[in-house]
């Protein structure tokens, strides 16, 4: 630390139209950067880690913001603040998940200003990344987390290639479970992913959480009728109550029909590069009656296959007994 | 007495400024010309500086200036240096200053400065370091404090046999009373345990940021700081120049939790720089520098061997603690730490063995309850222990083994001034419904299981032998002169009422002068040791007897007569056999004046200190002067003792808990401001609710790198991480040995705090201890899943 916690000078861009941004991301490519709330990207500027050479600033396009009902369900612009989507009647009323999760953010003042775009494309957390070592995320060749002695409390469980860190984000377990679709533009158009395709773990790029190139910007979230009014489960469990990342959360819907589980989608935060989905435990559950029975077994398959790090084995029963609480306890 | 101030609320006088954001910091200060100054940091947990080459950066636009440590004054190691020079002993380590028109500029700067380090090993465990062969803190050596030298110590590697149980090598410090070995030999029970306490930052809001420059001859320094006047002589230590040439401007202090107390090296810097480059210095500190240079609580490795008889008397008790001192002359936490065991159980016999042990970590100092805080929250529940095993109420032992105004403390055995603690436990006892709660003890409900907790907290809470100085002037206004500082405690004010009460003056006519030099300040003690609202009550009582003695000399001057006929009243001095012959403080004030000498200030009593001189002649010929050294006698420690209840409930499924119901009875003598008691027993408690379940320092072993610096990182408690209540109360007895009977209560709260939670999840966990402090989600999750421990038993710094 010859020295840190000083913003370093960049070039400002400050556009009110998406066209617009995109024209810049377009012209500075892998030197530009996208900055919405600000609560991951201050951070990466004032440790001097991370040193864009332009900011294009998106948080003035006011076609981002707002939730939309669409004939398929609704639509969130990226810049909708998690604040606004814990507050939003139709998200509570029909995919209270996410109302849940955009609530267990960090701390009011940080859901004021954060994003759902920011919170989905936020960067990983790992000391040793976030310090501005070389590591394998940074570009580097090297992991200091995934060593017999290394601070790893916090890291991955499972689907570890090199990298050991996790997802953060609250949202983006609650947006897998809910079957989310991602609008991303370019100047070259428009393409729309599923979260499967929008989280990349290590394996696929081990310098990005998501498939989000630098040329492109994520503008929307698009939540299908699916799961609309679906039994629900959110669960964080963290250090603190308020301003902390998750240890590992959990967030399931579940279609329920006369006290039988139908279908599901269930998906873990804090346990790999990305807010896994738990097929397994889809398949564990489908067809049997919600109670405590299945949601033991749920919680069992959950962590089949965990791969512990030295200081994060707790996260083994803390993922199965709130898998478990999901099947048992989530409700319409 | 019946009292119209004392024991009331009221609102400060600087609140408004509080919440509406007038209030001024340090780093609200500006001044003509002013530039800023960035510091550079070492990179390296332990290395020698080799080589600096600063010209590129002195080439960078907008530079004006650098300062290193050949610019500052040297102190002896291991006192901690003001810039570091020639070996570097932690990662955050300040090693010199650039300043510049701007942030920008300077910080752009120390990239382009080069550092020819060699690295050195470090260590970040003291077990480590004791360790035959272990690599040392410092090239010389690895165990210092103050009293205690430089020194290399190893033990042998047979003292390390079993990694569960805290090895005994020789100490650097012991002391005992009585016969231990007949006590162990006596006891029915014997409670043997190996702990571990986390050292973690102060954390202070407000960063210790500082503006600078010089004004003939005298430096003027905006600083914050807890204390007032008994900084100043320290920080001009640090400058290098005579108290009498350093104005400090400290009116508000944005929390400091004992690492602001007489100053800090940082504090040179900007005034260093100021006077090298003739400009006002600006350097506000981020919350990385403050993390490494704002101090920390010292880490614990301990041991505790206590001899209960059948009835719980406690017989004896061997305590040994590794007290992690960071890398320079550190904190004395671990003597605190044998005192407060001696009174707080009153063994019959007791032996404490202690050793400081230097790491590559950031330097330690007092954190609220330096030492007695950290271990109570690991040594409660083995009385809980003993309790459960010997069958006896846990309130019940307590007060079994509490003392009282007889009671002694340490080593020498020492006299208190008095001590209440068993009628606190008492009383909080009532106000928790302590039999009907500890019923539920171990109760499931679903998933949730049910843990009642007490704790107790002790640390020393008053002094003697400041000044007291109060004002009169002729609009009638009684201003107290305080040097005792702004921690946020209000004590400055709290104190200032004992005179108002004394000298019968309504408290919108009293001014409080404080926060600059130039006002005049006294000699008072440090805002610190939850010493204030103690010690200047004494003050104040003193000058206001003073001042009371001159009034009715005055009065007798001025309408005939001897003192003895006179009596004050409100605001006016009149005759005992004719009220209607009276004067008023205002033209009392106004005949001093007229007087001079000994009434204006023009003369000051021989036994006052020489700060307090040197603040009088700044104010003397303005009003009716009443200046005192605090003579009134003291014998003995004077103990602010707290007793806390808590009630959670833990998930067993999540490992978390809910803390359903707190609250703290304080045994603080006279209550001087009850709403000041009821925050300072809040916030204690929510500090003790950090150390016991969140808070502690996590470096990388290899790199030394920190990574629990940042706030969100280093984790104190939340709103949401406390119960949104925590009853407050006091014994309301008075201490015999201070004339308001006041004591202090600023710090046992917080262990106090921390001791009720601890003890409440070793009650909802069936007894188990964890012997360790913070107790963390992971470890009550590996508990209760049958799995280890991710840390070694005794694994410090790096979990």
């Amino acid at each position: 630390m010859i020295i840190k916690d000083m913003m370093p000078a960049f070039e400002l861009y400050q556009p009110t139209q998406v066209a617009d941004a995109l024209v810049l991301l377009n012209r500075f490519g892998k030197d530009g950067w996208k900055l919405a709330g600000g609560n991951d990207s201050l951070s990466w500027f004032k440790e001097r880690a991370k040193r864009p050479k332009a900011v294009i600033d998106i948080t003035g396009i006011t076609e981002l913001k707002g939730i939309k009902e669409t004939p398929d369900g609704i639509e969130i612009g990226a810049l909708t603040t998690l604040s606004e989507i814990e507050r939003s009647p139709i998200v509570q009323s029909r995919y209270r998940v996410l109302a849940d999760a955009a609530r267990r953010v960090a701390s009011p003042q940080i859901r004021n200003t954060g994003s759902i775009g920011g919170n989905v494309s936020q960067d990983a957390r790992c000391l040793y990344y976030r310090y501005g070592l070389a590591c394998y995320r940074a570009g580097g060749n090297t992991c200091f987390a995934d060593t017999p002695e290394g601070v790893n409390r916090e890291h991955a469980l499972f689907d570890t290639d090199r990298c050991v860190a996790v997802s953060p984000s609250d949202t983006a377990p609650a947006l897998v479970a809910l079957d989310a679709k991602f609008v991303i533009r370019s100047s070259k158009g428009e393409r729309v992913v599923s979260a499967e395709d929008f989280f990349v773990g290590p394996k696929i790029d081990i310098i990005h959480l998501t498939s989000v190139q630098p040329e492109e910007l994520l503008t929307a979230i698009r939540i299908p009728k699916d799961w609309a009014g679906a039994h629900f489960y959110f669960e964080k469990v963290a250090d603190r109550d308020a301003w902390d990342f998750a240890l590992v959360n959990v967030a399931a819907a579940i279609v329920v029909t006369n006290g039988v589980i139908e279908r599901s989608r269930i998906a873990s935060g804090g346990v790999s590069a990305v807010p896994k989905r738990l097929n397994v435990v889809e398949e564990v559950i489908k067809g049997k009656p919600q109670g405590a029975d299945i949601a033991k077994l749920a919680g069992q398959s959950a962590v089949r296959g965990a791969r512990p790090l030295n200081y994060n084995q707790f996260k083994i029963p803390l993922m199965s007994n709130l898998v478990t609480r999901a099947v048992r306890d989530a409700s319409a | 007495m019946a009292t119209k101030l004392i024991g009331q609320n009221f609102v400060p006088h600087d609140v408004v400024a509080k919440v509406t954001g007038r209030a001024k910091y340090a780093e609200d200060f500006r001044a003509d010309g002013m530039v800023f100054a960035k510091l550079l940091s070492s990179p390296m947990p332990h290395a020698k500086i080799r080589h600096i080459d600063t010209s590129e950066a002195l080439k960078m636009p907008g530079v004006v200036g650098i300062l290193s440590a050949d610019d500052v004054p040297a102190f002896p190691p291991p006192q901690t240096p003001i810039l570091a020079k020639d070996e570097v002993f932690y990662v955050g380590e300040p090693i010199l200053a650039v300043a510049a028109v701007d942030e920008q500029s300077a910080a752009d700067a120390i990239e382009k400065i080069k550092i020819d380090f060699e690295q050195l090993p470090h260590v970040l465990d003291p077990l480590d370091s004791l360790y035959p062969g272990g690599p040392n803190a410092r090239l010389s050596g690895n165990v210092a404090a103050a009293l205690i030298n430089m020194q290399t110590v190893k033990w042998q590697a047979s003292d390390f046999a079993d990694d569960k149980v805290l090895p005994m090598g020789k100490p650097a410090e012991t002391w005992s009373y009585g016969d231990i070995d007949a006590g162990f030999k006596d006891a029915k029970l014997i409670i043997d345990e190996s702990f571990v306490t986390a050292g973690y930052s102060n954390h202070s809001m407000e960063p210790r940021t500082a503006m600078a420059y010089w004004q003939g001859g005298k430096c003027f320094l905006y600083g914050s700081n807890q204390s007032h006047t008994a900084a100043v002589p320290n920080i001009a230590r640090y400058i290098g120049i005579n108290p009498k040439d350093l104005v400090l401007i400290a009116e508000y202090c944005g929390g400091g939790f004992g690492s602001k107390i007489p100053g800090y090296p940082i504090m040179a810097v900007p005034a260093l720089m100021s006077k090298k480059i003739n400009r006002p210095v600006m350097m506000r500190i981020t919350r990385l520098e403050e993390y490494a240079i704002g101090v920390a609580r010292p880490t614990f490795q301990g041991r505790a061997k206590l001899g209960f008889a059948q009835d719980g008397r406690l017989l004896a008790a061997d305590l040994y603690i590794v007290h992690e001192n960071g890398p320079h002359i550190g904190a004395g936490d671990f003597r605190s730490a044998g005192n407060a065991l001696s009174f707080m159980y009153q063994p019959k016999a007791m032996r404490f063995q202690a050793i400081p042990v230097l790491t590559n970590t950031p330097p330690r100092g007092p954190q609220r309850g330096p030492g007695e805080n950290q271990l109570v929250p690991v040594i409660e529940p083995l009385i809980d222990k003993a309790a459960r095993e010997l069958g006896i109420d846990r309130v019940a032992i307590r007060k079994l083994n509490a003392p009282d105004g007889n009671s002694k403390i340490g080593g020498d055995q020492g006299p208190v001034t008095s001590a209440f603690i068993k009628e606190a436990l008492d009383k909080g006892a009532a106000m928790f419904n302590w039999d009907e709660r500890k019923a539920r003890s171990g109760q499931k409900n679903g998933t949730k299981v049910t843990g009642v907790g007490i704790g107790q907290g002790y640390h020393s809470a008053g002094s003697n032998g400041f000044d007291g100085l109060l004002r009169l002037t002729p609009d009638g206004k009684l201003h107290v002169h305080t040097g005792i500082g702004n921690l946020g405690t209000y004590s400055h004010s709290a104190t200032a009422r004992v005179a108002a009460e004394l000298l019968n003056v309504a408290w919108a006519n009293v001014v409080i002068e404080r926060g600059d030099s130039r006002l005049g300040l006294p000699w008072n003690s440090p805002q610190a040791g939850s010493l204030s609202a103690s010690t200047e009550s004494r003050t104040n009582y003193v000058a206001a007897m003073a001042m009371k003695a001159q009034l009715l000399d005055l009065a007798a001057q001025i309408l005939g007569g001897s003192a003895d006929d006179y009596e004050v009243g409100d605001e006016k001095v009149a005759s005992k056999a004719d009220a209607s012959k009276s004067i008023t403080y205002a033209q009392a004030a106004q005949k001093a004046i007229d007087l001079g000498g000994k009434y204006s200030g023009k003369e000051v009593p021989d036994d006052i200190n020489p700060v307090t001189k040197d603040g009088v002649a700044m104010i003397a010929g303005t009003g009716l002067i009443a200046v005192a050294k605090d003579n009134l006698p003291r014998v003995g420690v004077t103990p602010g003792l707290t007793a806390s209840f808590a009630e959670i409930e833990l998930d067993t499924e999540t490992g978390k808990f809910k803390i359903l119901h707190m609250l703290t009875v304080a045994d603080c003598g006279t209550v001087l401001h009850p709403q000041g008691l009821g925050h300072q027993i809040r916030g204690g408690n929510v500090m003790g609710i950090g150390m016991a379940r969140l808070e502690r320092h996590v470096y990388d072993p290899k790199l030394g790198i920190p990574a629990a610096a940042l706030l969100y990182q280093a984790k104190p408690p939340t709103y949401l991480d406390v119960p949104a209540e925590i009853g407050f109360a006091a014994v309301e007895l008075p201490d015999p040995q201070n004339p308001m009977g006041v004591k202090g209560v600023g710090e046992p709260p917080l262990g106090s705090g921390a001791s009720a939670i601890t003890t409440a999840i070793a009650d909802a966990m069936g007894g188990h201890l964890f012997n360790r402090t913070p107790v963390s989600t992971d470890m009550i999750l590996n508990e209760l899943n049958g799995r280890p421990q991710a840390h070694k038993p005794l694994q410090v710094n790096s979990v």
